[in-house]
């Protein structure tokens, strides 16, 4: 797995549960390497970010 | 309830935009909008309560809109999104062929993010991002996460499949992703 298809699947898992083959490769993946594991933490902070957003909250500043 | 004409105008309006966005469909934005604002205004106790009018009147808008996307359901004459997936097949720029990242893309550590929904500049950056992304991502971003549809709710209203609906996903926050870090996290004032 390289860094393009585990970003993919982290991305994937906000969506389905991942099975068993994809999360064990992915954990694999990311023990290694700390640029997916930040994308990872990532997913989850953005998503609480958008819930937190108010849509065109500039246009009058 | 204390507000000017002039502000009530400009709050319409940043509700009409966020409305057509998601709907695509004018009379029905102008529909829910005013469903909205005529319920902000009938329980205006519960606004005295709430941090600010655009906070209460959005979460209230956000509602409408879940509402009438999954009514469309009925109404399947909608055009496909699938036929103009640009985005679907192209491959990102922070990955080298081998589909490592970048040297300049790898993601860096954000410092405390929950602490940035209180600053305002935060969000005009994370605005100025959303605005840089195609409009069918930041589209289908937005109904996922922000009106907090589920996937098969996007894919029956906008007739698409599950699997470019992934990709879209995938490629919106691939690219929120490297534009909050470049132009916020990582220190930049530089964009």
């Amino acid at each position: 797995m390289n860094c393009e298809q585990a970003t993919r699947l982290m991305s994937e898992a906000q969506e389905r549960p991942l099975n068993l083959k994809e999360k064990t490769e992915l954990k694999f993946h990311t023990v290694m390497c700390s640029g997916c594991r930040r994308f990872g933490e990532q997913m989850t902070v953005l998503r609480q970010l958008t819930k937190a957003s108010r849509p065109n909250d500039n246009s009058d500043q | 309830m204390d507000l000017a004409a002039s502000e009530l105008q400009t709050l319409r309006d940043k509700m009409l935009s966020f409305a057509r966005l998601q709907l695509s469909d004018d009379a029905l934005a102008e529909d829910v909008v005013q469903e909205a604002l005529a319920g902000a205004l009938k329980n205006a106790d519960a606004f005295a309560r709430a941090a600010s009018l655009q906070t209460w009147v959005f979460a209230i808008l956000k509602n409408k809109i879940a509402d009438a996307l999954r009514n469309r359901y009925r109404q399947p004459e909608l055009e496909s999104f699938d036929d103009e997936c640009k985005e679907c097949g192209s491959g990102d720029d922070q990955f080298n062929n081998k589909g490592h990242w970048q040297s300049h893309s790898s993601p860096q550590r954000w410092d405390a993010p929950e602490r940035q929904i209180h600053d305002q500049h935060f969000w005009r950056v994370f605005d100025t991002c959303l605005e840089g992304l195609p409009a069918e991502q930041a589209r289908v971003f937005m109904m996922r996460e922000f009106i907090e549809l589920s996937s098969d709710e996007i894919c029956e209203s906008l007739a698409l499949s599950t699997s470019n609906l992934h990709v879209l996903l995938y490629r919106a926050r691939l690219k929120l992703r490297q534009c909050l870090e470049g132009n916020w996290f990582n220190g930049g004032t530089s964009a």
